[in-house]
């Protein structure tokens, strides 16, 4: 059982608050770090790995702490963001150099490229790889020594989806055995395939936390805004605002279309289509106009 | 204190095909000049000291030290491909030392070498030269791949910071202050060379027990300091 406490965590750049304030625990288990870009999440998961001092607070995996501790590495795996990885080695070359660096020698590094599926390019230079390949390399490097936490930071970000499949598949699987792996993502789909957990970050602070599917539910109850053009429009808005799942339409006459607060997402999306077929409407555009997922964030910091 | 898969991953990444080509040039380029020189001025001791000393001991050496030290490391941290080695159970003194060793012997063998192949070619060792020169050009290069080794470690501008203090403090300011010659390590170097030739062909500013405990001092210093600065290296995120 590993356990990553992060104990009101602060990080500021100057006079920029990248984390503020951040509590969370992460246990054994998948756990999903979810944010749009810019959130901090590279920050946070520098913290955690050792590679960035908090401003304030402490991040201790088991009651150890994180920054100026090798040895925590002993049960640490690493998959960073970054590019770069060595790329005039061969694959086997890179794993194996992990896998000597923790003591270990080459038959763990084999281990590990056999988990990964890479033995069939372990001996093509890095160089030649494609994004998905270097991908499965790094994991296989953070995955040499056993360890029991893995912190990875954007994993599928250039992958393709059968190479994010063949990962999530990993990454579950590394959940089911008892180890604790925290993953970062801004796509919430990603998360919500894989994560048995998640903690949600908007500018720096810890908006969410929790079961996916409760969060899952707080984001699509938020109300919704669509524009929408139809063949009448004023008789589609008078239809609509009989029933409680719009709390606001709004004709405009210069674009020509309506602009509908939805309070009741998923009985909204059925009653539309049901009102226009009755009143004899026809519908030309529907179009959610905030389903940013920084529009989506927001709700959930507010919330 | 040595960690042989360190040692590995840097001498591939300093021998690497481009930054090799540099590291080759100027050492052929000396031994070019070299033979040049002899075939037109034959062998003169004087000439051999002013070449060894002006282009060998202060050109050469220091720009392949800012190579070699700044090589070793900079570009990972750079590139932040020094994350694989930081998130090991490696004490992180443990990785500079490794770095250090790498970037010591590589200077050695592309300034040392080419210094003493080109003593040889100038005048035969005359009066020692070769051979003083090299041992400058080795001592020095210890002291270099440590000083740089620390500028590749806290700047990303390591390499333009090595080289002004190689060619503007050294070369510049050492022929015009005399002050700032007491702080060069070619001077020191140039000291233990002396007492090598045991002539007056080669001669330097610094008393040897100066220099040698300044060269000693410098390399140390630079050493813990850079193991010191690695233990609290910051790989900002992307954001």
């Amino acid at each position: 059982m590993t356990t990553l406490s992060i104990d009101h965590v602060s990080r500021w750049f100057g006079n920029v608050v990248a984390v503020n304030d951040i509590t969370m625990t992460i246990g054994p288990g998948v756990t999903g770090l979810l944010g749009p870009n810019g959130a901090g999440k590279s920050t946070l998961i520098n913290m955690m790995g050792g590679f960035l001092a908090p401003s304030t607070g402490t991040v201790t995996l088991d009651g150890q702490p994180v920054w100026r501790n090798e040895s925590i590495y002993k049960h640490i795996g690493i998959v960073p963001e970054r590019e770069a990885m060595y790329d005039f080695l061969t694959g086997r070359e890179f794993v194996v150099a992990n896998a000597e660096l923790h003591g270990l020698g080459a038959k763990a590094a084999q281990k590990a490229l056999a988990t990964v599926e890479m033995e069939y390019a372990q001996d093509r230079k890095i160089q030649t790889y494609s994004k998905g390949m270097r991908q499965r390399v790094k994991m296989a490097s953070a995955l040499v020594h056993n360890p029991s936490l893995l912190l990875l930071d954007e994993p599928f970000n250039g992958m393709d989806p059968r190479q994010r499949m063949q990962l999530m598949d990993l990454l579950r699987k590394m959940g089911d055995e008892g180890r604790t792996v925290l993953f970062s993502s801004h796509i919430l789909e990603e998360v919500e395939q894989l994560a048995w957990h998640i903690e949600v970050v908007v500018a720096g602070r810890h908006a969410a936390s929790g079961d996916f599917r409760k969060i899952r539910r707080l984001m699509t109850d938020r109300p919704h805004r669509y524009l929408v053009r139809s063949s009448d429009d004023r008789a589609l808005a008078a239809a609509l605002i009989a029933d409680p799942s719009t709390s606001g339409i709004e004709v405009d006459l210069t674009e020509g279309a309506l602009h509908i607060q939805a309070v009741d997402f998923g009985r909204f999306t059925t009653l539309l289509p049901r009102v226009a077929r009755d009143q004899g409407i026809r519908l030309l555009t529907v179009s959610p106009s905030d389903e940013s997922l920084e529009s989506v964030f927001s709700y959930l910091v507010a919330a | 204190m040595y960690d042989p898969t360190v040692a590995r991953l840097t001498y591939r990444a300093l021998l690497g095909r481009r930054r090799a080509l540099i590291l080759g040039a100027l050492p052929l380029l000396l031994i070019a000049i070299s033979i040049v020189v002899r075939a037109l001025a034959g062998a003169d001791d004087q000439t051999a000291s002013d070449l060894l000393g002006g282009l060998a001991l202060a050109t050469m050496v220091p720009i392949i030290g800012v190579i070699a030290g700044t090589g070793a490391i900079g570009p990972e941290i750079d590139d932040g491909s020094v994350v694989y080695l930081l998130s090991k159970p490696v004490k992180r003194p443990t990785i500079i030392f490794t770095k250090l060793i790498v970037a010591i012997a590589v200077t050695m063998v592309f300034s040392a070498l080419p210094t003493l192949i080109a003593g040889y070619i100038l005048n035969g060792n005359g009066q020692q030269i070769a051979v003083a020169y090299t041992v400058a050009a080795l001592v020095a290069s210890i002291a270099y791949a440590a000083i740089f080794l620390l500028l590749g470690t806290v700047s990303r501008h390591a390499v333009v910071f090595g080289l002004v203090y190689a060619l503007v403090w050294e070369a510049l300011f050492g022929s015009l202050v005399s002050g700032a010659r007491t702080l060069s390590v070619q001077q020191w170097a140039l000291a233990v060379a002396q007492k090598v030739s045991g002539g007056d062909m080669v001669t330097s500013d610094v008393a040897l027990p100066t220099a040698t405990v300044l060269l000693a001092v410098v390399t140390v210093l630079a050493t813990w300091y850079a193991g010191q600065k690695l233990r609290s290296l910051t790989l900002a995120g992307e954001e």
